[in-house]
């Protein structure tokens, strides 16, 4: 299956961003590269004040390298940022005081308390909240005076994000804030960024997880390769696909698979591909095509595998380059 | 709640990380007064020592028996009787000094690079011509004296306290540094508006807090325990191990700018410190290197921070006398901290 760049949201959502007031952040033609590598290659965003905009790709796509670019922590090989209105080059001090950002691999100091810590990040700052409102904003109460080396990942994380907000912050940056947390730990760090964006602040936030992004974001970007690839809600870009429903199938040993044309073919199915011995159909009516498949096969014993759910973000993603978000 | 500064914060910051950090505590604190106590035992005055004579026996019994017992009335000196077997392993070993070959004529076996060997004959040969009618061709007579901070354990005192200032600062700084480089703390750090030398003088400032604590340790024991004078004044004395710890905070930083891994430091930490282990004057005095080295070793700023600290604590001098030693130190410490600042890696 070959990657589908025309898709409906893709190119039109990017031309119809409305330019102007209310730009939190504009980058435009963003080009990195290491050496051979290109990581980010001509990528452009426009986010809006207020908004939650979800930066979606795998490990690779040049969102790390995209979102230090803009946090003023990496330099372009070329194009335009514009961060709050100011530029890196002329307005780096006041840009750093209205900026609330954490990193993806920063470890703070062991032996420093929370309580410690957030009294250090916020002397960094002209103004800001407490120590007490910081910690009663990540819900750290009861661990202010435990070391930072014995919080648990999930404490880590929020204490991280508590020490992004020292400054009041008006625009956030949040580089996979959820990676290698357990499931109840993201709801946490979920329900804290849904707050912070309800006083109408801006978040900018990268992840891979496609449901931390249809959960959080008003608008993501899908990177791959250091390109957007498609933009828009994650409700318009689940609609691109043209359906509600997803059927994965696989089928036991020495059975056949059908060809992809039939399986196109099939009543109710909009799109259909066949990878590594493995039918995913994108369906519109799954009551049409669930019995069209089965028919198809002929012989129920013959699936291995037989799934249906709701379309995601995932599948946008599987649908617009052929690959899985997780290996890809 | 009140806003601090963040310099102070960052101070107290980084002077809380090393409280809670008890083998850091360990290597500042208890280790130098250990050494000095295990110097000062093994230094201690025990006026001097006993020349270890070897009388060999060889020939008629009566010969071996009238050197033997001449010998042993001489104070100051220790004699064994030995055979030849025996004479060679403890000439060896330093078990003794010299061996005598009664004779005639009286032969001495010696190692003449052995101060001591060399202090045996004379004290022997005196001896032995003194009883065979020797008599003195000039009238002499020996005043001994004790000069202040003559002792081994008092000039070894400075040297220490040197020492242990160049290695607390400089350990502690790139320790610190390099460890927040790797969990990229420093990356987060420039990811607000924390000024950028703001954390290098911090790191320099808390090393001031933690001074007052080794010098008085180590002082204080040197001063109880081995009666160690301190013959300048004491604010002198603090000042220079103030300028040096500033110093060695500076060059800390300066080897720490670059370096990736805990192991890459302390491969360039060994390459600074250790030629001023040897170089600068800790155990044994600099001045045991040729004359054309001096000059070099002087500009050292272990040296420097050494004979500042004998110039005061063994010579009573006051800040005047130690004026090129200070000098040295402060080109040092403004060099160090501007190329740190220049150089440093912040990824």
């Amino acid at each position: 299956m070959s990657a589908s760049p025309s898709s409906p949201t893709t190119a039109a959502a990017h031309g119809a961003t409305p330019a102007g007031a209310g730009a939190a952040l504009r980058c435009t033609g963003l080009v990195k590269r290491y050496g051979d590598v290109v990581a980010v290659n001509g990528l452009d965003l426009h986010v809006r004040t207020g908004e939650c905009f979800g930066l979606l790709g795998p490990n690779g796509a040049g969102k790390t390298t995209t979102i230090e670019i803009l946090e003023g922590l990496n330099s372009a090989d070329a194009g335009d940022v514009e961060v709050l209105g100011l530029r890196w080059s002329t307005d780096a001090a006041t840009l750093r005081q209205r900026l609330g950002i954490q990193l993806q691999e920063t470890q703070l100091n062991d032996k420093l308390s929370v309580a410690e810590t957030l009294r250090l990040f916020r002397s960094f700052y002209a103004q800001g909240p407490s120590v007490d409102e910081l910690l009663a904003r990540v819900g750290l109460e009861s661990k202010r005076d435990a070391w930072y080396g014995k919080l648990s990942g999930g404490q880590k994380q929020r204490l991280a994000i508590a020490c992004a907000l020292a400054g009041d912050p008006a625009l956030l940056f949040l580089d996979e804030p959820t990676t290698g947390l357990d499931p109840q730990s993201r709801r946490q760090l979920w329900d804290l960024l849904v707050d912070y964006k309800q006083q109408g602040r801006t978040i900018l936030i990268t992840t891979h997880y496609m449901d931390e992004a249809q959960v959080l974001c008003d608008r993501v970007a899908v990177v791959d390769h250091g390109k957007v690839i498609a933009l828009g809600t994650p409700a318009e870009l689940i609609a691109s696909l043209g359906a509600e429903h997803v059927v994965e199938f696989a089928l036991k040993e020495g059975r056949v698979m059908p060809a992809v044309e039939q399986l196109n073919g099939l009543p109710g199915v909009r799109r259909a591909s066949v990878t590594d011995g493995r039918g995913t159909l994108i369906v519109s009516h799954l009551h049409a095509a669930l019995p069209a498949l089965l028919a198809t096969v002929a012989d129920p014993d013959a699936f291995s595998l037989l799934t249906t759910h709701s379309a995601t973000l995932e599948d946008v993603f599987v649908s617009l380059t052929g690959r899985q978000l997780r290996d890809a | 709640m009140t806003i601090r500064h963040p310099l102070f914060e960052l101070t107290y910051a980084r002077f809380r990380e090393f409280l809670r950090e008890p083998e850091a505590v360990f290597w500042v604190f208890a280790f130098p007064v250990l050494l000095s106590c295990a110097l000062g035992v093994a230094f201690r005055n025990q006026g001097p020592p006993d020349v270890l004579v070897g009388v060999l026996q060889q020939g008629p019994a009566p010969a071996v028996t009238e050197l033997q017992s001449t010998l042993s009335a001489v104070k100051g000196v220790r004699v064994k009787l030995v055979d030849r077997a025996a004479a060679d392993v403890a000439l060896r070993n330093g078990a003794i000094h010299l061996l005598v070959l009664p004779g005639p004529p009286v032969t001495y076996e010696l190692d003449a690079s052995r101060p001591e060997s060399r202090i045996g004959r004379f004290v022997v040969d005196d001896a032995l011509q003194t009883k065979a009618g020797r008599r003195a061709a000039v009238e002499v007579t020996d005043r001994l004296v004790t000069v202040p901070g003559s002792r081994y354990i008092d000039w070894v005192v400075p040297g220490l306290l040197g020492m242990n200032i160049m290695g607390t600062g400089m350990w502690s700084v790139a320790f610190s540094v390099v460890n927040a480089r790797m969990r990229k703390l420093l990356k987060r750090l420039m990811a607000t508006p924390m000024r950028r030398a703001d954390y290098l003088l911090a790191h320099m400032a808390s090393r001031l807090i933690f001074l007052v604590l080794e010098v008085a340790v180590l002082l204080g024991f040197a001063k109880l325990v081995f009666g160690v004078p301190v013959n300048g004044s004491y604010v002198t004395l603090f000042a220079l191990c103030l300028l040096g710890t500033l110093t060695f905070s500076g060059i800390g930083l300066l080897v720490s700018s670059r370096a990736q891994t805990i192991e890459g430091v302390s491969g360039l930490m060994n390459l600074v410190m250790v030629p001023m282990w040897v170089f600068s004057g800790i155990f044994f005095a600099s001045e045991n290197f040729p004359e054309a080295m001096q000059p070099v070793i002087n500009l050292l700023p272990l040296t420097a921070l050494n004979q500042s600290l004998r110039g005061v604590m063994i010579d009573g001098s006051g800040i005047a006398g130690v004026v090129t030693q200070i000098a040295v130190l402060g080109t040092w410490m403004l060099v160090s901290f501007v190329a740190a600042l220049k150089l440093f890696r912040w990824r």
